[in-house]
C-alpha cells in the first residue's frame, strides 16, 4: 500500500541529514587525528600516527588524565556509599520531605552549572573544604548523587518484592537482606550506574572550573590546550575520550536493560 | 540519612549562601562587606551589561531552543513512525552525542570553523570561496551552531518520546478519514506530541541560559553570554555580591521559564485523559 512518496523521501533526507550533524563533527575529529599536518585543513594530504606519539609524550596531559581517573573513582565512590543506601530508603519507606529530597538531588543537573559552581566555590571554604582538587571531588559526588539516586531508584522498581519477603520470612535481619539478597540482585545495574558516574566525572567542567587549584583535569587541561591555539594533539587526545566513553556507555546501557 | 547530610551542606547551603551574599556589598577595593542591602540588585538592573545581557542571552536561547526543535521534529519523526528495524539502534545514535564529552564537541567546530578549518579549506578546495570566511569561527554563529548541536539530543529525545506515545490507531483513523500525512501531522500528531515539544525546547532554553563554555571557546569579543558575565564577576573582577545578585537574577528567570513550560505542558496533554 505504502509505496515511495515524495513527502517520505523528504522527511527520510531531512532526518538522515540531522544525524550527519550530530556524528560529522565527530567523525572529524577522529579522522583529523590521523593527519600528519599541523592544521586541521581539507583535504588531508598525509595519514600519520604522529598525533598520538606526541600525546603520549605529554606529560602535562598524562598527568591530567591520572588526575581525573582519580577524582572519578574516588568520587564514584563515596556517591554509591551514600546515594545506594538513599535510594533504597526512598524506595522501601515512605516519609515526609520524599519529594523534597528527590528535587534536590537532582537540583545539580537541572539548575545551570554556573549557580551550582559558584555557590560551592563562594561555600566550600565555609566548611573547611578549600579550593582545590577535594573540592572538585566534594563537587563530583553531589552530582554524581543524582545520578546514583536516580538509576538505583529505578532499579529498585523493578526488583521482585516478594524476594525480600521471602529473605524476612527466612529469618535475615534487614542488613542482611540488603547485602545479601537486594545487593547481589542489583549487581549490574550498579556496574552500569558506575559507568555512567566515571564517564560523566571525566567529563565535567562547570563544576570543575571553579574549585580546581594546581594540577588541570582531563577536561581542564584540553580546555588550556584549545586556549594555547589548535593542536592536533587534541584531536588523538579527544578520539581516545570519544572511543572510551561511547564504549562504557554503550555498555552502561546494556546493563542497565538487564534483568 | 547521610545523602541528606551531604546535600545539605555541599548544595542546599552553597545555593542559600549566595542568595545570602547576594545582598552583600563590595568596598571600593573590591572587598566584600557582609551586610544585608539591595545595592549589587540595583546595579545590576541599572546597568544594560547586566540586564541587557540577560535579555540577550534569552533571545538567543529561544532561538537555540528553536532551531534544536526544528531539527528535532524530522528525526525524531523518522525514527518514531517511519524506521521499522532496528529502532532501539537509531534512538542509541541520538542519545549517544548526549554522553560525548562537552569539550570534544565544543572543539570540534573550533577545527571545523576555523579560519584554516575543515569547512573554510573545502570551500575553497571546491572553488566556492576563494579565501577564508572570517565570521565561521569566534562569533556569535559559531557559539550558536555549536549550542544548537550540543542539545539538539536533549531536545530530540522527549520528542521522540512523545511521538512515540501518539497510539497508532489515531493516526491510522486520521488516514482513513481522508486526511494527508501532511493534515495528519499538523492536526492530529503535532498536538498530540506538543508537550514533549515544549519540554524539549525548554531543556534547550534552560541549557542556554546556563552556559558559558560556548560562548568562552566559539565566541567572539563581541559574544558575550549573561552565564560569563558571572563567571567573570567570580574570577578577575571578583566582584562576589553583584555574581550572586546576576547568578540569583539567572535562576529567578530559569524557575519562571520551567514553571510556564510545566503550566503549557499541562494544558496541551490530551493524550492521557483522551488516549486512556
Amino acid at each position: 500500500m505504502k509505496s515511495f512518496s515524495i513527502k517520505n523521501f523528504f522527511v527520510g533526507f531531512s532526518a538522515i541529514a540531522v544525524l550527519l550533524f550530530l556524528y560529522f563533527p565527530l567523525a572529524v575529529i577522529v579522522l583529523f587525528s590521523f593527519n600528519a599536518d599541523t592544521v586541521s585543513s581539507f583535504p588531508i594530504k598525509h595519514f600519520s600516527l604522529k598525533w598520538y606519539s606526541v600525546l603520549f609524550s605529554d606529560v602535562e596531559l598524562l598527568r591530567s588524565v591520572g588526575t581525573s581517573i582519580t577524582i572519578a573513582v574516588i568520587s564514584t565512590l563515596i556517591a554509591l556509599i551514600i546515594g545506594i543506601p538513599a535510594a533504597y530508603t526512598m524506595h522501601k519507606y515512605d516519609f515526609k520531605g520524599k519529594k523534597l529530597i528527590d528535587k534536590i538531588v537532582l537540583m545539580p543537573i537541572t539548575l545551570p552549572g554556573i549557580v551550582t559552581g559558584v555557590a560551592m566555590l563562594s561555600f566550600f571554604p565555609f566548611v573547611g573544604v578549600k579550593i582545590s582538587l577535594t573540592a572538585v571531588a566534594f563537587g563530583h559526588v553531589t552530582f554524581l548523587c543524582a545520578i546514583v539516586v536516580t538509576q538505583m531508584l529505578a532499579r529498585f522498581k523493578r526488583l521482585d518484592p516478594y524476594l525480600e519477603q521471602a529473605a524476612y520470612d527466612l529469618g535475615a535481619t534487614p542488613s542482611a537482606t540488603f547485602f545479601k539478597v537486594i545487593l547481589p540482585n542489583i549487581k549490574t545495574a550498579i556496574i552500569g550506574c558506575v559507568l555512567l558516574c566515571l564517564v560523566l566525572s571525566m567529563d565535567e567542567i562547570p563544576v570543575t572550573f571553579f574549585l580546581i587549584a594546581g594540577n588541570n583535569t582531563l577536561p581542564l587541561e584540553i580546555y588550556a590546550m584549545m586556549r594555547r591555539g589548535i593542536t592536533p594533539e587534541v584531536n588523538a587526545i579527544s578520539t581516545l575520550i570519544f572511543i572510551f566513553s561511547t564504549a562504557a556507555i554503550l555498555l552502561s546501557l546494556k546493563l542497565n536493560k538487564e534483568k | 540519612m547521610p545523602l541528606v547530610i551531604w546535600l545539605l551542606i555541599f548544595l542546599v547551603f552553597p545555593y542559600c549562601y549566595i542568595f545570602i551574599q547576594s545582598f552583600f556589598e563590595t568596598d571600593n577595593f573590591g572587598k566584600t562587606i557582609p551586610g544585608v542591602s539591595l545595592d549589587s540588585y540595583k546595579r545590576a538592573f541599572s546597568n544594560s551589561l547586566y540586564i541587557g545581557t540577560i535579555f540577550r542571552t534569552l533571545m538567543y536561547a529561544v532561538l537555540v531552543a528553536i532551531i534544536c526543535i526544528l531539527l528535532s521534529l524530522p528525526l525524531a519523526y523518522w525514527i518514531a513512525f517511519k524506521v521499522k528495524k532496528n529502532k532501539t539502534f537509531m534512538y542509541t545514535l541520538i542519545a549517544l552525542p548526549l554522553w560525548v564529552s562537552y569539550i570534544i564537541r565544543a572543539y570540534a567546530w573550533k577545527i571545523i570553523l576555523g579560519r584554516e578549518g575543515v569547512l573554510n579549506t573545502f570551500f575553497q578546495w571546491a572553488h566556492i570561496t576563494d579565501k577564508p570566511v572570517e565570521y565561521f569561527l569566534y562569533s556569535t554563529f559559531s557559539t550558536i551552531v555549536c549550542l544548537v548541536y550540543i542539545l539538539t539530543p536533549f531536545v530530540a529525545i522527549p520528542i521522540y518520546t512523545a511521538f512515540e506515545q501518539i497510539p497508532k490507531s489515531l493516526i491510522e483513523a486520521a488516514k482513513d478519514l481522508g486526511a494527508g500525512s501532511f493534515t495528519t501531522f499538523r492536526k492530529v500528531v503535532f498536538p498530540l506530541a506538543l508537550p514533549g515539544i515544549i519540554s524539549g525546547g525548554t531543556f534547550a532554553l534552560v541549557l542556554t541560559m546556563g552556559d558559558f563554555l560556548s560562548p568562552l571557546l566559539l565566541g567572539g569579543p563581541n559574544t558575550l553570554f549573561i552565564s560569563n558575565i558571572v563567571q567573570n564577576l567570580f574570577g578577575t573582577s571578583n566582584d562576589r555580591p553583584l555574581g550572586s545578585a546576576v547568578g540569583i537574577l539567572i535562576l529567578l528567570l530559569i524557575f519562571l521559564i520551567i514553571a510556564i513550560a510545566a503550566r503549557a505542558e499541562k494544558k496541551y496533554s490530551s493524550l492521557k485523559s483522551n488516549a486512556r
